[in-house]
C-alpha cells in the first residue's frame, strides 16, 4: 500500500530524517509519519501507541509498533538503538518531559519534538479577552477534559533545552490550515505566530 | 482450547482437506526426548493447504493447542458438520490467506488425532503405551515438526504461529532453530506457566488419575476414564472464559426450569453447560494425552531451558520478526506474561510488534471470530512477505 500525503508538520520531520535510518516513534498514532518513512525513506521503524485500534492500524499497515505507555517502553531499549526518536505532538501530554527527553537521547542520536505553540497570539487573546482558559484548534479541549497537561511556547522549549541539557539542532516554527494538512514557515516573531514548533535535539 | 467455532461467515473455504502422515525416527534411531528417553517409530498427521511457491518461501506453519488437531480448516468431507478448528483465520483472502501461502499444521506428538501418543501401539509390546509413553516437552514436540518441515524439503519457514500451548511452540521453534524461522505470532500464550495454571492443569490432571477407570494409564482394553476426563475438560473450560463472559453467558440463569429444585443436578446454565462440553470431549480425546500434554506445558520454560533462567538470554538467538497478541481478559495466560516476553524481545533489539486486544471472551478469544486479530495477522504477514 502506498503512503499516503503526509500532514504539513509531519513533511517538515520528514524531511530531517536521513535515508535508511532508524527510527522510533514514540506515540505514534496510526503510523502516518513512520510509514511515510519506511515507504519513501526506507527506514527502519519501531513504534509505540497505547491505544489498541491504533497500534492494530499500524501493525494493518506492516509496520513495528508495540501497544503500551511510551514513558514506560522507552525504557527497555538498549542504549544508542536508533539514530532518531521522535516524539511528535505528544510532548504535551506526557507528565515527566525532561525524564522522556533523557531517554530519547539515551536510546538515540537526535530526538525530534513537536507541540502545539502555546504563546500563540489566539491563546494569548483569549486568556486577556475572556479570562478563561484558552481551546484553540490546535489545543481544542476545556481544561477539565484536555489531555494536554504540559502547554508550553516556543520559548519554553528553548529555556527548557538549557535546563535538561540537550541541543537543539534545527527548529521550524509554522502555521497550519486545513486540518495541518497546509501550512507555512514562521519567520518574523514565531513564538506569536507559530501554531506549532518542531525541534531536532541532540546531545550536548 | 475450547471446541472449534463455526463455519466462516464469509463462505470462503479451502474446501477439501486431507489428513496425511509422516513416519520416522524407526528403531535403533529413534527420537531423542528431552528427558532422555528415546522414542520410534514416531508418526506425525498433518493437513496442508494453499499452494507451495517453486522456491518454497511461502511457508506459513500453525502449530495448535492442548485439545487441537491436524484438522485445521476446510473438510474432510463435503458432509462435515464442522469445519477445522481455525478455519475462520485460514482460507482464500482470510487472515492466513491460502491465496497466498502454502499452509502446514501438524497434531503435536502426545496427542491422540494420528500422531504418536499413549493411545498408540508400543512396537515392543503390540499394545497401546499408555503410562509407558515417555513423558515429552514442548521442545520434543517441536524438535518432530521439523522432522516433518525437514521431509517436506522446506528452508525456511515464513511465519509460526499458534495460540496458548500452540503459542509456547512458536516460542520453542524461535528460540531452537532460529535460522529456520523469519517471522512468529505467538497468540494469547506465555514463556512459562504460571503458578496459577499449573494449579488447574493439576487439579484437572487429578481428576482423571482418580477415575477408577483410569488404570493407571492402561484402560484402552476396557472402560475408559471418561467421568475424569470430562471433569479435566470441565476445569479447562474455566480457564479459557472469563469472570465478565460467564457473567453475560450464564449469569446465574437456571437451565430448564425456573425455581430451583433441590437437588444435585445440573441446575444453573454454567453447570450444564460445562457437563456438555466434558460430554463431548470425551468422544473425541484421550485422557493420558491431556496428562502427557498438560504436563509438557506445565514443563514448558522458556527462560530455563534456554536462557539458564534469563528470558532475555534465551531470546538472544532468535532472528524472527514478532507479533505478540494477548487478550484483556485472559486470566490464564494474562497480558503481563506477553509484556515480559515483548520486554525480553525489545532488550535483543528483536522487530516486535504487539497489541493487547480488547476482548471479553478470556483465553478461548484467539478462537472467535475477530476483524481485529485477522487484519493484524494479515498486515503482519505481508510485511514479512514483502521484505522478501
Amino acid at each position: 500500500m502506498p503512503a499516503d500525503p503526509l500532514r504539513y508538520d509531519l513533511k517538515i520531520i520528514a524531511s530531517w530524517i536521513k535515508p535508511g535510518s532508524k527510527i522510533l516513534g514514540l506515540g505514534c498514532g496510526e503510523g502516518d509519519l513512520l510509514h511515510w518513512l519506511k515507504k519513501e525513506k526506507r527506514v527502519r521503524e519501531r513504534g509505540i501507541e497505547i491505544e489498541e485500534s491504533k497500534v492494530a492500524k499500524c501493525i494493518e499497515k506492516g509496520l513495528s509498533v508495540l501497544q503500551g505507555d511510551l514513558n514506560e517502553e522507552i525504557k527497555d531499549y538498549p542504549d544508542h538503538t536508533f539514530d532518531y526518536a521522535i516524539c511528535s505532538q505528544t510532548l504535551q501530554q506526557v507528565y515527566e518531559p525532561s525524564n522522556l527527553i533523557r531517554s530519547m537521547m539515551r536510546v538515540a542520536k537526535m530526538g525530534v519534538v513537536s507541540f502545539p505553540n502555546f504563546g500563540h497570539i489566539k491563546v494569548r487573546a483569549q486568556l486577556i479577552f475572556t479570562g478563561r482558559a484558552p481551546v484553540t484548534r490546535e489545543l481544542p479541549y476545556s481544561w477539565h477534559d484536555t489531555p494536554n497537561i504540559r502547554v508550553l511556547s516556543l520559548n519554553d522549549f528553548e529555556k527548557f533545552s538549557e535546563q535538561v541539557g540537550f541541543k537543539i539542532l534545527k527548529k521550524a516554527a509554522i502555521n497550519t490550515k486545513n486540518n495541518q494538512r497546509q501550512g507555512k514557515r514562521v519567520n518574523f516573531l514565531p513564538n506569536l505566530f507559530a501554531t506549532y514548533g518542531i525541534f531536532l535535539i541532540g546531545k550536548e | 482450547m475450547s471446541e472449534y467455532t463455526h463455519q466462516d461467515h464469509t463462505g470462503q473455504t479451502i474446501g477439501l482437506i486431507k489428513k496425511q502422515f509422516f513416519t520416522f525416527a524407526s528403531p535403533p534411531d529413534g527420537l531423542k526426548l528431552e528427558s532422555g528417553a528415546s522414542l520410534g517409530p514416531v508418526t506425525i498427521a498433518y493437513e496442508t493447504c494453499g499452494v507451495l511457491n517453486p522456491d518454497k518461501t511461502n511457508v506459513i506453519l500453525v502449530l495448535h493447542a492442548l485439545s487441537g488437531d491436524s484438522h485445521m480448516a476446510g473438510y474432510y468431507n463435503p458432509k462435515d458438520a464442522k469445519p477445522g478448528w481455525w478455519d475462520i483465520m485460514i482460507g482464500p483472502g482470510k487472515g492466513i490467506d491460502t491465496d497466498r501461502y502454502f499452509v502446514i499444521c501438524s497434531n503435536i506428538i502426545g496427542s491422540c488425532a494420528g500422531s504418536t501418543g499413549p493411545s498408540s501401539i508400543n512396537p515392543e509390546t503390540n499394545k497401546e503405551y499408555g503410562t509407558d509413553f515417555p513423558l515429552i516437552t514442548i521442545g520434543d514436540m517441536v524438535k518432530a515438526q521439523k522432522a516433518l518441515v525437514d521431509h517436506l524439503g522446506i528452508k525456511s519457514i515464513l511465519s509460526v504461529i499458534g495460540g496458548s500451548v500452540g503459542g509456547m511452540q512458536v516460542l520453542e521453534w524461535c528460540t531452537r532453530y532460529p535460522d529456520r524461522v523469519r517471522s512468529a505470532i505467538p497468540l494469547a500464550t506465555t514463556t512459562r506457566h504460571s503458578a496459577l495454571a499449573i494449579a488447574f492443569n493439576e487439579v484437572a490432571r487429578q481428576a482423571i488419575m482418580a477415575d477408577p477407570n483410569w488404570n493407571n494409564g492402561h484402560y484402552y482394553s476396557g472402560q475408559k476414564p471418561d467421568m475424569g476426563l470430562a471433569i479435566a475438560r470441565m476445569i479447562g473450560h474455566i480457564t479459557y472464559l472469563s469472570d465478565e463472559s460467564m457473567r453475560l453467558k450464564f449469569g446465574r440463569k437456571l437451565q430448564n426450569r425456573s425455581a430451583l429444585s433441590f437437588e444435585f443436578g445440573a441446575e444453573f446454565q454454567v453447570e450444564s453447560y460445562l457437563q456438555h462440553q466434558g460430554n463431548k470431549f470425551i468422544e473425541r480425546f484421550d485422557a493420558n494425552s491431556f496428562l502427557y500434554i498438560t504436563k509438557a506445558a506445565d514443563y514448558f520454560d522458556l527462560a530455563g531451558q534456554h536462557g539458564s533462567g534469563s528470558l532475555v538470554k534465551a531470546f538472544s538467538k532468535c532472528e524472527s520478526k514478532f507479533l505478540v497478541v494477548s487478550y484483556t481478559s485472559d486470566w490464564l495466560y494474562p497480558t503481563y506474561q506477553s509484556k515480559e516476553m515483548v520486554k525480553a524481545m525489545k532488550k535483543n533489539n528483536l522487530d516486535v510488534s504487539f497489541c493487547e486486544i480488547d476482548a471479553r471472551w478470556g483465553h478461548d478469544a484467539f478462537l472467535l471470530p475477530s476483524d481485529r486479530l485477522d487484519n493484524l495477522v494479515k498486515g503482519f504477514l505481508r510485511s514479512v512477505s514483502n521484505a522478501g
